[in-house]
């Protein structure tokens, strides 16, 4: 697989063979990762123009200080992208970079914000307007408290259910064994006890 | 050879037919020779679905684009490798691979399982072939023929989904597929002696490494799509709770649960019902995790395209969980239990809870996953239930279960007297106070992750101790090394210590998944030379330096990398290469929307993950999103592990076959007791 150089600048293009050079140095004389005193940085010239930016996919707005927004991102990470990828709005617009659903939710949270909207009021104003799917897990109310309780109330219900049976199972197992004598002389309860612990040792 | 490979689906589907009638027939009317056609009628559809495997592997590697399936999913320049894979990358393709391999499980089971099960083995292959033939009746009923032609011949074909072309896929698919095909030999077994009526311990030895590779190829197959997830996909996670996810997982949670109730019935005679439900659960959940699949009823990332073979799933998923409950309660009567629980302090009971807890896990995954179904109809609204809802309901449950992970094995069979909890204890405890200790004098302070890393240490404690003990055992008796000692206490009960190591691996992923509470990410847009900072939850300082873009093309793809210079606390230590991809057929013509290729620096501590979203205006200046994952690596780690455990339990030996059987059928019992 030969890789065809697509830069037609000059300055580019021995940017490129620099970077080659520094990358071919890095993994012959180095272990991967292990820490390297060298200096690769090429300078801070004007950035050029890729060959062809349309293999880059869609043009990308430079990144803003609310894109980094702790804030912003805690209330976005609870909205759910519309584009089909089951994904909050944070984690799409930071992954699917073709997506042009969860950058325009964004704006939204950013211009919601930007009015003086708490988290809160941000979230509520998205479900007037797209309805409670737009939430990543559904409000606490109503019908919805089916969906977080009926897990726990199963296990507690099997849980209590479960004691219950085990206690009388329990107490149901010394008037189940035979009231006859043994058929072999039994140990002392010291010598049932260690039987027991290296029966519980040996056991698979 | 299309022709070829639907006469061999119409063979097999014929056969599959009646394999089934013979099987079950000539099981409960006792004919010899009707169970000798249903064994032969499975190895003949396995002959017949491995010759429509080669022919449409023969359509795919000769590039037939007048196949539809071969023009979907393929292209002429498609890597030789992706091109295998692309017989289940489709819908069609992988129903073909489901019917194949189940076929092929299916004659392993009949020619490896021993002579003394032969009155199972009619129902058996009448079940297999049953499975079988509805999974050949969807591709040939439901539209969903891999051979199906086009009025036309494309030039090229689409080719594979960007995302799918990575060796994770080529192996994650396939092995999960494994792992749920194969719960139908298990399941075959189950309903075979419910139908025989033949419901002693002798049923469960047949299929103890049945079960046990289903779980190891679901456990697998699990680990590996989180890979891929993490390692393709870009959003720096490994898993979503998507209702595809969730549907690998229940049948793993339900055969977890079996393979530690199973025991109890090995040796103690109880939970025959409740083993037998948990087999035909698992064997129901797998179909259902089909169902969804394949339906399109959840919208998910990973479905196949809708269609309507998912109404088929949806009516063999009701026909056949009614006959096997059906028939499970008619049979109730003859599985009452040989013994009773003496204690609640026991093992016996432990595992019960055990088991409770991965029912509870099941059930809140299958909850939250049809609970927007159930929302829609019941209240007409459309919800979102997504990884908040998950991560509310199942961390406690996972945590409490890795609690119990801890405390089965120290708990004696039948009865734990005061002084023995004492002593099993008091080391584990020890440890998991400890590590606590450490974790909150280093500044931490999540719950969640601080109560993972407690039960960890106090479970690891537990596998250790009761490695030490072994060892120091065997040393006394019989003066080996203590070296020697390990290793032949693995090798005589791999069973017992196989499982402990399970335990590690398990522990290790829950550590892991702690992790990800300390995630640190950032968005930068760098022009060449200039850096961004992020500080590691570890104290460390990295720094982003953009060394620039560049443009190439590879065999399929069109190439936009970004070279990033990483260094920690001002030191070099790698460059990372994130890229975004343009494939492209043989023409050259864009075949996908562009992806994009995270680069990731796999630590011990941490990963570095890189991602490169795009660019600005067509320069060089790159929009980046930069994150440190703690402990990725040791999630990899710890499924490798679960792995390894696994294989060890499995593995062949130990003993004749006798003694063996003898030893599954062994209760404990003491002078004087019943």
């Amino acid at each position: 697989m030969k890789a065809v150089r697509r830069y037609a600048g000059t300055t580019v293009g021995s940017r490129r063979e620099f970077l080659a050079s520094v990358v071919a140095g890095l993994v012959t004389t180095l272990p991967p990762y292990r820490a390297t005193a060298q200096d690769s940085l090429p300078g801070t010239g004007p950035s050029g123009r890729l060959w062809d930016p349309s293999r880059a996919g869609r043009p990308l707005p430079p990144v803003t200080a609310a894109d980094n927004d702790a804030a912003i991102q805690a209330i976005e990470k609870q909205i759910h992208c519309t584009c089909g990828c089951n994904l909050d709005v944070y984690t799409c617009r930071t992954t699917d970079f073709t997506c042009t659903v969860s950058p325009a939710m964004h704006r939204r949270v950013v211009e919601l914000a930007e009015q003086g909207r708490t988290g809160p009021q941000i979230l509520d104003q998205f479900v007037r307007e797209r309805g409670v799917a737009i939430l990543m897990a559904p409000p606490k109310r109503g019908f919805n408290w089916l969906g977080y309780f009926v897990p726990s109330a199963f296990i507690l219900i099997a849980g209590a259910v479960l004691t219950l049976v085990l206690r009388r199972w329990a107490r149901a197992a010394p008037t189940a064994s035979p009231s006859g004598p043994p058929s072999a002389p039994a140990g002392t309860p010291d010598e049932l006890e260690r039987l027991r612990h290296e029966l519980d040792r040996l056991s698979v | 050879m299309t022709v070829l490979g639907t006469i061999g689906l119409w063979l097999a589907f014929l056969l599959g037919v009646w394999g089934a009638l013979a099987g079950i027939v000539g099981g409960l009317a006792e004919r010899p020779d009707l169970a000798r056609s249903a064994r032969h009628a499975v190895f003949a559809t396995c002959g017949a679905l491995l010759v429509a495997v080669f022919s449409l592997e023969w359509a795919l590697f000769h590039h037939d684009f007048n196949v539809e399936y071969v023009a979907a999913y393929t292209s002429r320049n498609l890597p030789i490798f992706y091109t295998w894979s692309a017989l289940y990358a489709g819908q069609k393709g992988s129903l073909l691979f489901w019917a194949t391999v189940l076929s092929v499980f299916g004659s392993l089971a009949l020619v490896s399982t021993p002579r003394h099960h032969r009155e199972l083995l009619p129902y058996v292959a009448g079940v297999v072939s049953a499975v079988a033939a509805f999974f050949i009746s969807v591709m040939l009923f439901g539209h969903a023929s891999p051979f199906e032609r086009l009025a036309y011949t494309p030039v090229d074909g689409n080719g594979l989904n960007p995302q799918l072309q990575n060796p994770g896929m080529v192996f994650h698919p396939p092995m999960l597929y494994l792992g749920y095909i194969s719960i139908t030999i298990p399941f075959a077994f189950a309903i075979a002696a419910l139908l025989s009526k033949k419901l002693d311990t002798d049923w469960l030895v047949a299929i103890r490494k049945w079960t046990l590779l289903s779980w190891l190829f679901l456990s697998i197959g699990i680990c590996l799509g989180m890979w891929w997830a993490y390692v393709e996909l870009g959003w720096g996670g490994y898993w979503a709770w998507d209702p595809v996810e969730n549907a690998s997982l229940l049948p793993w949670l339900t055969m977890t649960a079996f393979l530690h109730s199973v025991m109890i019935q090995e040796k103690r005679g109880m939970l025959k019902k409740w083993n037998l439900a948990l087999i035909i659960g698992s064997w129901l959940l797998s179909i259902f995790g089909t169902f969804i699949t394949r339906s399109g009823v959840i919208s998910s990332v990973h479905s196949f395209t809708q269609s309507n073979v998912g109404y088929f799933f949806l009516g063999f998923l009701i026909v056949a969980g009614i006959v096997s409950f059906a028939l499970y309660a008619n049979r109730l009567p003859l599985l009452e239990a040989e013994a009773r629980l003496e204690s609640m302090i026991s093992r016996e009971a432990s595992f019960l809870f055990n088991n409770l807890l991965l029912i509870g896990i099941a059930f809140s995954v299958l909850w939250g996953t049809l609970f927007p179904i159930l929302s829609e109809l019941v209240q007409g609204t459309k919800i979102t239930v997504g990884p908040p809802f998950f991560n509310e309901v199942n961390i406690p449950l996972g945590l409490a279960l890795l609690a119990l992970t801890g405390i089965g094995p120290l708990i004696a069979w039948r009865r734990a007297s005061v002084p023995n909890l004492k002593r099993q204890f008091a080391v584990p405890l020890t440890v998991g106070g400890f590590a606590t200790l450490i974790v909150l004098v280093a500044g931490m302070r999540d719950f969640y992750a601080l109560v993972a890393i407690a039960l960890g240490a106090f479970v690891l404690g537990t596998v250790v101790q009761e490695f030490a003990r072994g060892a120091r055992a065997r040393h006394r008796q019989y003066g080996e090394s203590y070296v020697l000692s390990l290793g032949r206490l693995l090798a005589r009960n791999r069973r017992r210590y196989g499982g402990y190591i399970v335990h590690t691996g398990i522990v290790i992923l829950f550590v892991a998944f702690a992790g990800m509470a300390f995630k640190t990410e950032t968005e930068a847009t760098l022009r060449p030379g200039e850096s961004v900072s992020l500080r590691s939850p570890y104290g460390y300082t990295y720094t982003f330096t953009s060394l620039g873009l560049s443009q190439y093309d590879a065999l399929n793809r069109q190439v936009t990398a970004a070279a990033v210079e990483v260094r920690r606390d001002g030191k070099t230590i790698g460059l990372l290469n994130p890229e975004k991809r343009q494939h492209v057929d043989g023409l050259g013509r864009p075949t996908f929307q562009p992806s994009t290729e995270p680069s990731i620096m796999s630590l011990l501590r941490e990963d570095l993950y890189v991602v490169l979203g795009g660019v600005v205006n067509g320069t060089e200046q790159a929009v980046f999103r930069f994150t440190i994952n703690p402990l990725v690596w040791w999630v990899w780690y710890g499924g490798l592990i679960v792995a390894l455990g696994g294989l060890i339990v499995m593995w062949p030996g130990g003993g004749s076959l006798a003694v063996k059987r003898a030893q599954a059928g062994y209760a404990v019992r003491l002078v004087g007791e019943k």
